[in-house]
């Protein structure tokens, strides 16, 4: 594995025995793990590529217990990573080897519903699922779903900035937090946002969601909850090649029409899909897409018929209307089972996470075909099409020498093309340890450097998920020295006002 | 003085300079929120008007690269003529404030954090801000964020930005998410509710599937309470008649008439002779009880979550701040005479230990406090 974590200090781990008594006093009984098998329940999330089992793990029941467990290892120069339901597939949860691991996994009740405000007041640890479970009877939804939501917590959401099929409509879960109560790495206790549409002064909530648990622990998290929409529908719709698929979706969007749903699955994986779950899908097209249609019945009604219609005049060889929620469903099951489905073609997968402008599909479709023949590793594609969140799947074989590095190497030069044609590294997983040696391709040193003044304001000392989203760590009275002295003037030649 | 500078390297000269004078920068670029916090403060302004127009404008992508001085109204021309919009409904602080409109530029608008009454439903410039360039306090060009829709590369920096007022950073580049503009619209209105029994309705009617894009209750003599919807005509009409259901009553306005209505939620011209005016954000229904005991002519908009008060300027400003506090919101002076700006920081200040964080975040921009420092009055004047 060519992944570089900090070096463990090793006068930390020789204070392990120490430093587990320090945390049981805060957290007294099982709360403290350290025997070694159990940790290794800890070692991965979901990126199971990269494995580490912690020095230690805690799991805090209150607020209090995790300030003071966060100021002790503040005080003790102790790295702390941050763990939810360890779902991420970008290694933000990886442990570190000198580094305590503080799951929030007890942090699991639904605090609060106001149905007249439209939020609710939950836990870190309560999973996606669980908040629209709580709140379904009344007719409402928390918006945002990731495909983990039956596993992932709220807490790692707000760390990710999770997506899902639905986020080109209803937003990812920045959109749909309010606030937060956070701990800082000194233990001070923090409050972001609230319950108000925006922020008094500096929108620190706005920076905070998606921070990959860099700037502070989450103890609470107000989420915006939706009143459910009446009715969804959804067609599924087959072409013979993709740049009309892709000209369906771009015609679709100028149309007017949000779509809550739009997925396309390239050849491999509506023949993978298919085999799977046999829910009918077109077995001769080059891409297939399911466009998803909710609201009030008279709306899917109305713009179902406009979609089939942009996609009769995009050359659609096949097209079939959900005419229940069963078939509706069915249409969702195979994309739905299209990572295990492309699981069965290969021993192990590797999923990517890209995002480019929709218009450039044809053409990275075409280079990641020549990548792949490069690289000998199939590659199957399913694609949040509305959004141009793409997620190639490369097949590889782990037991293989030398397969699972040629796989990194082939998803590395997919986000390489990604950012090319204008995109981003990453839509929806985040970057952590996955993507960290990767920003470079998209930004600049000063443009990392300016990130990490902003870790460097939460956590001075960079003992919270160190290692994570940076592909290097400047300490921080470094980073204020860079570059400029007060007073000294760059580019002495320009004319002055 | 008043500097014009004309490229990025321009700005970064005017930066390091304030940085080695320590002197403070005000961002001017339409200027029509300059009335807005402490007066007479001692700056050089920086006037943005050379970074103006599109960079790239890809509709089917529902993305724009604009520079900040490009006038909102020129925008929102071009943006209409594809049929689409800036979703969280901006809208030109100018009259508010004694200026004529069509000042107000996208820079002062996102950097403001403006947002019209559709930020009920789809949120706020925040949510709208994919990417930016932009040159720090500390005199050096960064970007963050991205040119697609959907980016969680690196920390979100664009929300920061957003709502920041130019005291993180000067911002020469934005990118922003379109959506397609509702081809239809219409609004319900419901006449002669109490301001209380009005938050009532709303918040019952957000609380439906009836997708309400917009609600605000105008209060008075003859009071209304409106509840816009916007889409296709199928989906709007039957999203009317599902609200006229659960109701028992309300009106269709005719279109002109409702599109007066909602200009005057937009523009605040009914609480125009006020001398003074607050704008109180609380949760979202906790309007008329915070502003119960606030004398002065109201305005309710986003579903009660947002107060818009015409006052006396002998109405105490701590009464307000005092009110917004125990709503769990907070008040921010929109406008007011020189003598008022000068006691009350237009900004409602943060907690202890927010307020310490966001002077951190300030630094990590802007080591030297020379982003205009002292508008807001902020605790990290002190340093």
């Amino acid at each position: 594995m060519s992944l570089k974590m900090p070096a463990p200090d090793e006068a930390v781990l020789a204070r392990r025995a120490e430093i587990a008594a320090a945390l049981r006093a805060i957290v007294p009984g099982e709360g403290v793990i350290d025997d070694r098998d159990a940790l290794r329940v800890y070692e991965s999330d979901g990126l199971t590529a990269y494995r580490q089992p912690p020095m230690l793990a805690v799991l805090p029941e209150t607020t209090a217990q995790v300030s003071a467990i966060l100021r002790w290892c503040h005080e003790n120069g102790v790295k702390v990573v941050p763990r939810g339901a360890g779902t991420s597939l970008s290694g933000g949860a990886l442990p570190l080897a000198d580094g305590v691991l503080l799951g929030l996994a007890k942090f699991n009740q639904v605090l609060e519903v106001d149905y007249d405000a439209r939020l609710a007041v939950v836990q870190p640890g309560v999973t996606n699922l669980a908040v629209t479970r709580a709140v379904e009877e009344r007719g409402f939804y928390y918006a945002p779903d990731p495909s983990s939501q039956i596993a992932c917590t709220i807490g790692g959401n707000v760390a990710e900035n999770s997506g899902g099929v639905h986020c080109l409509k209803y937003g990812l879960t920045t959109n749909n937090v309010m606030g937060v109560e956070i701990v800082l790495m000194d233990g001070e206790i923090v409050r972001l946002g609230g319950r108000c549409l925006d922020a008094a002064g500096l929108d620190l909530l706005g920076v905070f969601v998606g921070s990959e648990g860099l700037l502070g622990v989450v103890t609470e998290v107000t989420v915006r909850i939706l009143p459910k929409p009446e009715t969804a529908r959804a067609l599924l719709i087959g072409f013979a090649d993709v740049e009309s698929a892709g000209r369906c979706v771009a015609d679709v969007i100028a149309a007017g029409i949000i779509p809550a749903g739009m997925e396309m699955m390239d050849r491999p994986a509506i023949h993978a899909a298919e085999a799977f779950v046999q829910v009918g899908y077109p077995l001769d097209v080059e891409a297939l897409l399911i466009v998803e249609l909710d609201g009030p019945a008279a709306e899917c009604v109305h713009l179902i018929g406009e979609v089939a219609e942009i996609a009769d005049r995009n050359g659609a060889v096949m097209s079939r209307t959900s005419r229940d929620e069963a078939e509706r469903l069915a249409f969702w099951a195979g994309r739905k089972a299209a990572f295990p489905a492309v699981g069965r073609l290969a021993p192990d997968y590797y999923c990517m996470d890209g995002t480019i402008p929709r218009r450039r599909l044809p053409e990275v479709l075409e280079r990641m075909a020549a990548l792949s023949e490069r690289y000998g590793l199939g590659v199957a594609n399913v694609f949040h099409a509305g959004d141009g969140n793409l997620h190639p799947l490369i097949l590889y074989d782990a037991n293989r020498p030398g397969e699972l590095d040629r796989a990194e190497a082939f998803g590395n030069d997919i986000l390489r093309l990604c950012v090319e044609v204008g995109g981003v590294l990453t839509g929806e997983h985040g970057v952590g340890v996955e993507k960290r040696d990767l920003m470079p391709e998209m930004f600049g040193e000063t443009d990392l450097a300016q990130q990490q003044r902003i870790k460097c304001a939460f956590d001075p000392d960079l003992l919270l998920n160190p290692g994570k989203m940076f592909p290097v760590l400047h300490r921080c009275a470094e980073l204020g020295r860079m570059h400029v002295h007060k007073g000294a003037v760059p580019f002495p030649e320009l004319p002055r006002f | 003085m008043r500097l014009a500078p004309v490229s990025p390297d321009d700005l970064i000269a005017a930066v390091m300079d304030a940085r080695r004078d320590g002197v403070a920068l005000e961002i001017a670029s339409g200027g029509s929120k300059r009335a807005i916090g402490l007066p007479d403060r001692e700056t050089r302004i920086i006037d943005m008007a050379a970074f103006a127009g599109i960079v790239a404008y890809d509709p089917p992508e529902l993305v724009l690269t604009v520079r900040p001085a490009t006038r909102l109204a020129e925008l929102e021309a071009i943006l209409a003529a594809e049929g689409q919009m800036l979703a969280f409904d901006p809208f030109d602080h100018g009259p508010l404030l004694g200026k004529a409109p069509g000042a107000a530029t996208i820079g002062g608008i996102v950097a403001a954090g403006v947002s019209g009454s559709r930020r009920l439903s789809a949120g706020g410039a925040r949510d709208h801000l994919l990417g930016f360039a932009a040159i720090s306090g500390r005199g050096e060009a960064f970007v963050a964020g991205g040119k697609v829709v959907k980016n969680v590369t690196g920390y979100d920096v664009s929300k920061l930005m957003a709502g920041s007022w130019g005291r993180l950073a000067i911002l020469t580049e934005l990118t922003l998410k379109i959506l397609p503009r509702p081809r239809h619209v219409e609004t319900l209105a419901l006449r002669g509710l109490s301001e209380a029994a009005a938050m009532r309705v709303m918040a019952r009617m957000m609380g439906s599937p009836a997708e309400v894009a917009a609600a605000a209750h105008l209060p008075g003599v003859e009071p209304l309470t409106l509840l816009r919807l916007e889409g296709f005509e199928p989906s709007v009409l039957a999203r009317i008649a599902m609200l006229r259901t659960l109701l028992g009553e309300g009106d269709v306005l005719d279109r002109d008439e409702a599109d007066a209505l909602w200009r005057d939620v937009r523009t605040m011209a009914p609480l125009a002779s006020a001398p003074v005016l607050w704008r109180i954000s609380v949760p979202p229904g906790a309007g008329a009880a915070c502003a119960a005991r606030l004398p002065g002519d109201k305005i309710y908009d986003w579903a009660g979550a947002l107060v818009w008060l015409g006052a006396d300027v002998a109405l105490d400003p701590s009464d307000v701040s005092r009110a917004a506090e125990a709503a769990g919101g907070h008040a921010m002076l929109v406008r007011g005479p020189p003598a008022l700006r000068r006691a009350v920081p237009a900004l409602h200040p943060q907690p202890p230990g927010v307020a310490a964080l966001a002077a951190r975040v300030k630094a990590a921009f802007d080591p030297d406090m020379i982003l205009d420092p002292r508008r807001f009055m902020d605790p990290c004047d002190a340093d």
